[in-house]
């Protein structure tokens, strides 16, 4: 059997079922099973928080958030119990999504929030964890309710609180709101975040899991990281290993899709389906038009032009070979109409306003990088300004940031000029001053102003 | 140190100052109510520290007074120990807590790139011109209305997506903008 053929959703499974949210229609569904039968092996050895680990390793789980990095091994990165000494270990659910692109957590939050509250406390246990936070962002208002909601109830039926169903574990769970910053989906500013700061990210190492919040031991994982979780320790890791294209590729995955697509929304496929296949399921391009490019990881990855996507898998290594990104599985399908260098521009504002400030060349550079496409597509640009704008791109990037914020900036720049340069030059042949020196235009500044002055909203 | 002239009129009319670090006291007194000083005392207990509590605490006073004043910030920083100056400094941060008064519908449009390729700038600059030439930011006359323009919201596959207040609307394109506007009362 193949990896990549068609199954009923895992993940998705319970959304759309009446009153999903609640605790009884997910125990009616098989939930917290796993939960049960773990904490009831516990006192006879049957059950150990290494067995979970191994069997989360043996999956060959890769975080869902952003990176991609294996979740077992992460896991192990926690010192052991002697070399940590009294420090508890915090386990933080990443539910702060914020990439644009990118709303399949918000799915999961919203109509199956046991599902990942279930992941967390199994999570948890391989853990050694007694108190996990779920970090969820700011504008879900309703999602938080729900979440909160869910854990009232879950520490209602005995599911979480002190000797949970009798089995001397303890755990609570804390949803924790932030409140509009992009850069607090990065895991270090999330920690920050959480301790009550400006979400600034750290400079690693050292790394979350040896000291993260607190100055604790801490592992940060996605919401549909999470998830999986509970089904891999539902069905066994070979289970989770016989879905997807390959060993390093498993799994079911969510993919957000959006932009031009006749059926935007949140698919279930095997992790690796191939591109064609995706886009059918979301209904093709819309008004059947053609397709020009594609954003494949959340607005972070670069964008690959129709011919580049043909035939690609899906999956963090088929999109690397395709030098792009899954990133978040934030999916943008721009068809035959879309102006590339306005939708470049779009994507250079989201990160301008969004950088946290600390470092020079992404402070500096993103508003700057925002300034040179705006005068370019208001008309403005001069000859200069493409070089110029990947000259300044090659200068975020590589390693120049504390965080890979900066990297993410620039590909879309990067991406968008060298595979569509005609159509940034076609604005600059029109352009009303392509010879002579110019300030920097108002309008950037305007409209940041403009956020600032109204001094709600900056 | 002498140059009394130098000093701020309200020290120098000896008026006392909020908190323990006055610098940035607007001089009155704020305090939550038995409700909220309740849901505060509850948060407490909930972090390893007492700052920790600072965005839920910011939080309820936005949900208090509809709006992070300086003497919310004052407030804040007795109640969690902080220097106000750092409160503020995390209120700046974050987009959501509103710096100045508010309308009583707070109209978010997302510009981010699914809502861009869907039509989100025109929807967001059609919605303050029917709303008599709004401003970013600026509150309706009637106290009725502010419009910001906000990044992505995972609603992208509802592009445009708009959230007032606390609730989400989804694809709101030009031709919608009136009976949009319209069910806001
Ligand atoms: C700028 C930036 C933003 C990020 N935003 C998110 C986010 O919103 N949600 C998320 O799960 N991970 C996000 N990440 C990735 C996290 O740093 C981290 O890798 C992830 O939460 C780990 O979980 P996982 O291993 O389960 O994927 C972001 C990373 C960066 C650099
Ligand atoms: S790269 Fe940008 S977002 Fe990341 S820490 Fe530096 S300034 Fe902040
Ligand atoms: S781009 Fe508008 S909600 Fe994501």
């Amino acid at each position: 059997m193949s990896g990549l053929s068609p199954a009923p959703p895992v993940l998705l499974a319970r959304i759309g079922k009446p009153n999903s949210v609640s605790l009884d229609s997910y125990v009616a569904d098989g939930g917290y099973a796993s939960w049960k039968k773990v904490l009831e092996g516990v006192k006879g050895g049957e059950w150990t928080p290494a067995k979970v680990t191994d069997m989360v390793k043996a999956s060959g789980l890769r975080g869902r958030g952003g990176a991609g990095f294996p979740c077992g091994m992460k896991w192990t990165f926690v010192p052991t119990k002697e070399k940590r000494g009294d420090k508890p270990v915090y386990l933080l659910c990443n539910a702060d999504e914020s990439e644009p692109g990118t709303f399949k957590d918000r799915l999961l939050i919203e109509k199956d929030p046991h599902q990942i509250l279930e992941g967390m406390m199994l999570a948890s246990f391989a853990l050694d964890v007694k108190h996990a936070y779920i970090y969820i962002r700011g504008e879900m208002v309703h999602g938080a309710e729900i979440l909160d909601k869910a854990v009232a109830e879950a520490h209602e039926k005995g599911f979480l609180g002190t000797d949970v169903l009798g089995s001397g574990v303890d755990l609570t769970i804390t949803v924790h709101r932030g409140a509009g910053a992009y850069i607090c989906g990065e895991e270090t500013a999330l920690i920050e975040s959480l301790e009550g700061k400006r979400g600034h990210p750290r400079i690693k190492p050292p790394f979350p899991a040896v000291s993260g919040a607190w100055g604790c031991p801490t592992v940060v994982n996605n919401v549909e990281t999470l998830s999986c979780v509970k089904h891999i320790v539902d069905r066994g890791a070979e289970w989770f290993k016989g879905v997807g294209r390959n060993e390093k590729n498993t799994g079911p995955k969510l993919y957000c899709v959006s932009g031009h697509v006749e059926k935007p929304g949140v698919y279930e496929a095997p992790t690796g389906i191939p591109w064609e296949e995706l886009l059918a399921l979301a209904g093709g391009v819309r008004g059947g038009r053609k397709l020009k490019a594609v954003i494949p990881g959340g607005s972070s990855a670069p964008m690959l032009t129709a011919a580049e996507i043909a035939g690609v898998p899906m999956d963090f290594d088929g999109l690397v070979a395709a030098k792009s990104m899954f990133g978040s599985a934030g999916i943008i399908v721009m068809d035959e109409t879309t102006d590339i260098p306005k939708a470049v521009t779009n994507i250079a504002k989201f990160y301008a306003h969004e950088s946290c400030g600390q470092c020079t060349p992404c402070r500096e550079g993103t508003p700057w990088l925002l300034k040179m496409l705006r005068r370019i597509v208001n008309g403005e640009g001069k000859k200069s300004d493409l070089d110029l704008l990947l000259q300044i791109s090659n200068q975020m990037g590589n390693g120049m940031t504390i965080c890979v914020f900066s990297d993410a900036a620039i590909a879309p720049v990067i991406s968008g000029i060298t595979k569509f340069r005609g159509e940034f030059e076609a604005y600059i042949e029109k352009s009303t001053k392509p010879e002579f020196e110019q300030k920097a235009p108002t309008d950037l500044t305007n409209e940041i102003a403009d956020r600032k002055a109204a001094g709600i909203h900056s | 140190m002498s140059g009394g002239q130098n000093l701020p009129v309200a020290e120098q009319a000896g008026n006392p100052r909020v908190g323990e670090h006055g610098a940035l006291s607007c001089g009155r007194t704020l305090s939550f109510s038995r409700e909220t000083r309740a849901d505060f005392d509850r948060l407490l207990g909930r972090y390893p520290t007492k700052q920790a509590a600072l965005l839920p605490t910011l939080w309820l006073a936005q949900r208090e007074w509809g709006w992070i004043s300086r003497e919310a910030v004052d407030y804040v920083a007795t109640l969690l120990e902080l220097a106000p100056a750092f409160v503020w400094g995390v209120v700046t941060f974050y987009t959501m807590y509103n710096r100045a008064p508010v309308g009583k519908h707070l109209i978010q449009v997302c510009t981010s790139i699914s809502c861009h390729l869907n039509g989100a700038e025109e929807v967001f600059h059609e919605c303050k011109k029917r709303l008599g030439g709004l401003k970013t930011g600026e509150v309706s006359s009637d106290g009725k209305f502010t419009v910001v323009e906000v990044e992505c919201l995972a609603q992208c596959d509802k592009a445009p997506a708009v959230m007032v207040n606390d609730d989400d609307y989804f694809v709101i394109t030009k031709d919608k903008l009136d009976a949009f506007l319209g069910g806001l009362k």
